[in-house]
């Protein structure tokens, strides 16, 4: 073959190759413009003033998914009336939680050269007054009851090639002196009542007792296990096994939580239980589809949490002693928080 | 004509390895083209894949909405399959002297097909599995290409061929993510056009490939009169057997690379290792810890020409040994009470060097101990040990953080590190660089 026909060959399959490059980058931006559009059978949404506070009612705050100009903003909706049309309020949230005026958005900051994401403090109007960095994708998000301390887990993937890595990184900020702890793995950590440590530590999913305690999910040597955590004391002592994204209770008694069951698919592992921490007894709730959520108390015996849906994901509730049925809350939505 | 520093008794191995490389007529020049089409394949190929894994965590967790911890497990899996994978592909590239660009074609053309299987893998054990192949593919076309580039080169050229191809391997690596985001850009979380675009970006290596790398690369005149070591080869073979590429371990040349690439290899602590030591220990913000890969891949790409060049002028083997020196001196800055944005600054450049001084340093070093119907073999060999020394190095760096805690776990690896070094000086000290005359 001569240089010149190789070149030709080249210059032909270049040109093929971006053909097929641009046809896709094309289709998967019509694809996205189509997500601006609101769907005419989809739920309503005007934009608005959304308040944690100073609202008559009780409000259910969530990340809008529903298509539209508002999508991925967070709105609200009277808490006893889920279908009734949306309030945006105009901030995008990727993970969110609010509590006693408070609230902590997790957001994506589109650079150019890459993404990079960031924790904002928010004020009972969502107005801003505080940000840090955030050391990678987001998943969870927590306020103490207090709205005095916030913490906030995000996934970071190792480097090399085809790094297939993952962990975890977990923050817990105090708000009255915006003092960080962006890194919970240098707690001092008891596991079975011995000092541990390993490089394989990990820590999600934050949920707080008071302005001090909390409990979160530790995984280590390919087990999870629920830890209780003391942020003055920077320490984290295990108490139970296989608890992934913990969520305490109003009245501070019980645990909902992921627990990865036997003979369940190995991508589908996790299913929905209540932890009685005075007893230490397990309870599965009705819920028999994996979830992949930090539950969320709707009241004392009621969780709301997330699945996958159309567009995204829908919010459903089950009863958090094991009874009743699960239902559908509402669709189009992830990251719920009550306010109010 | 080449003259062997004869003080050992490989002079004769040496010069057989050098002889196909000056054959007649062939002017010799510092940076053959082959090895040019070699480094843009690699720099064509790591823009591909490092589009995707850039990505591939945003896309596990906010496109597909799966928590991927634990996704890590099959790693030692496909640790010790590449390894076997890399002897493998060296081994059948040595076959008959064309294979070479078969045998790595085949591995790049594996990892372009994996690139749109992701479109259809939307589970964690199915992109596993994907993931697998591609590093399978990597695994196979390895030593094939570092042979061609050792074949295609002067031997007194080899550093700086491998330092060439190394920085523009990391070129592609560094250009990789900024393709991917600025893809996601356009389309608003258009992972599949960026695992779509990749696809083509990697069909477009493999085509690089195919157009523009010779398939010969080894001189066939020479073969024939190559000296055959094995007894117990039958003489009508043409082809060399496995038992060939382990008796290539004969060599005590080669036999004394292997063992003291394995031997620092055992005390080399993974990248992972380190980023997260310079994380928890250096007081590093953890906003910053994915720029850490970066700043090493940046230093690596800077100096790997220099020191390429640097390893034609000294002794390679010297030279792959101080570049154990600096991440030793890596190892210590980070134990050192100094901490801090510049201290992580320091410790990368010497990571980065360390990279430089010794990744394809190495490779033109093992060139240099191999005849030339046995280079595919011989790279894999020195690679492979290499690999699997440092897989067995996190496994109890791991252990180790476990018993005794992170900062004690690397005192200890620098300590066994600096032991393997002066014996790895005291192993090398007889065997010396074959220099132009």
């Amino acid at each position: 073959m001569t240089s010149r026909s190789r070149l030709l060959i080249l210059l032909l399959s270049v040109v093929l190759l971006a053909a097929v490059g641009t046809g896709a980058v094309l289709h998967a931006a019509h694809r996205s413009g189509m997500r601006d559009e609101q769907q005419a059978d989809g739920p309503k949404v005007r934009p608005g003033t959304v308040s944690l506070s100073e609202t008559p009612t009780r409000q259910l705050l969530f990340r809008n998914l529903a298509w539209g100009p508002h999508r991925d903003e967070m709105a609200t909706v009277p808490a006893d009336h889920p279908q009734a049309p949306r309030t945006a309020s105009g901030v995008k949230c990727l993970r969110f939680h609010a509590s006693a005026g408070t609230a902590i958005c997790l957001q994506a900051v589109h650079g150019a050269l890459q993404d990079t994401y960031r924790a904002v403090v928010l004020d009972a109007h969502l107005h801003e007054r505080h940000r840090f960095p955030a050391a990678g994708i987001p998943t969870r998000a927590r306020v103490s009851p207090s709205g005095h301390l916030v913490a906030w887990t995000v996934f970071v993937s190792g480097d090399s090639y085809a790094g297939t890595d993952f962990s975890t990184r977990t923050a817990i900020v105090d708000t009255r002196t915006w003092t960080i702890d962006d890194n919970l793995e240098t707690f001092h950590i008891t596991k079975d009542g011995r000092p541990y440590h390993a490089a394989d530590t990990n820590i999600w999913g934050v949920t707080f007792a008071d302005d001090n305690h909390f409990y979160a999910t530790l995984a280590t040597g390919g087990h999870t296990y629920l830890v209780r955590g003391d942020v003055a004391a920077r320490t984290l002592t295990t108490l139970h096994s296989n608890v992934e994204c913990p969520s305490l209770s109003s009245d501070g008694t019980r645990i909902a939580y992921k627990k990865r069951v036997q003979g369940a698919s190995p991508d589908a592992p996790w299913r929905l239980y209540v932890l009685n921490l005075r007893t230490m007894k397990e309870t599965p709730t009705a819920e028999q589809r994996n979830i992949d959520d930090q539950a969320l108390w709707a009241d004392n015996s009621t969780l709301v949490y997330a699945l996958p849906g159309d567009y995204g994901s829908d919010l459903w509730t089950v009863p958090a002693d094991g009874t009743g049925k699960v239902r559908l809350l509402m669709k189009s939505a992830v990251a719920p928080a009550y306010a109010g | 004509m080449y003259l062997a520093d004869s003080r050992g008794t490989d002079s004769r191995e040496a010069q057989a390895a050098v002889v196909p490389d000056s054959r007649p007529g062939r002017r010799p020049a510092a940076v053959p083209g082959t090895v040019l089409a070699l480094g843009a394949v690699s720099l064509i190929t790591d823009v591909s894949s490092e589009m995707v894994t850039a990505v591939l965590p945003l896309y596990v967790v906010t496109g597909l909405g799966l928590s991927p911890l634990g996704f890590g497990l099959l790693d030692g899996i496909n640790n010790g399959v590449g390894a076997l994978v890399r002897l493998l592909g060296g081994h059948l590239a040595d076959g008959g002297g064309r294979r070479h660009k078969a045998v790595a074609g085949l591995g790049y053309a594996l990892s372009a097909l994996c690139k749109p299987l992701l479109l259809l893998a939307h589970t964690l054990p199915v992109i596993s599995v994907v993931l697998a192949a591609d590093r399978t593919g990597k695994g196979l076309r390895t030593a094939p290409r570092d042979a061609m580039i050792s074949l295609a080169t002067e031997p007194e050229h080899r550093g700086r061929a491998f330092g060439v191809h190394r920085a523009m391997d990391t070129t592609g690596a560094l250009l990789g993510p900024l393709v991917a985001f600025a893809l996601l850009r356009a389309t608003v979380d258009g992972y599949d056009a960026v695992f779509t675009v990749s696809g083509c970006v990697a069909a477009l290596g493999v085509l690089v490939l195919v157009l523009f790398v010779p398939g010969r690369t080894t001189a066939a005149d020479l073969r024939p009169e190559e000296p055959r070591r094995s007894s117990g080869a039958p003489p009508e073979q043409s082809r060399p057997a496995l038992r060939d590429a382990l008796g290539l371990l004969r060599r005590p040349e080669l036999r004394r690379l292997t063992l003291c690439a394995t031997l620092l290899g055992l005390t080399t602590v993974s990248d992972s290792f380190l980023y997260l030591l310079l994380q928890r220990e250096g007081d590093l913000p953890a906003h910053l810890f994915p720029l850490l890969p970066l700043g090493t891949a940046a230093v690596f790409l800077l100096l790997a020409v220099p020191f390429g060049a640097l390893a034609d002028r000294v002794n390679r083997r010297r030279l792959f040994l101080a570049g154990h020196g600096i991440l030793l001196l890596g190892y210590a800055l980070v134990l050192s009470p100094w901490h801090g944005v510049p201290a992580v600054l320091a410790v990368l450049f010497l990571h980065g060097t360390f990279y430089a001084a010794t990744d394809g340093v190495l490779a033109a070093a093992t060139a240099g101990a191999v005849p030339a119907r046995h280079q595919g073999a011989g790279q894999a060999l020195v690679g492979t040990g290499q690999a699997l020394a440092r897989f067995t190095c996190s496994l109890a760096f791991g252990a180790a953080w476990s018993a005794w805690g992170g900062r004690t776990a690397l005192a200890v690896t620098a300590a066994a590190l600096a032991v393997s070094a002066v014996t790895a000086a005291y192993v090398l000290r007889t065997t010396s660089e074959v220099k132009p005359a």
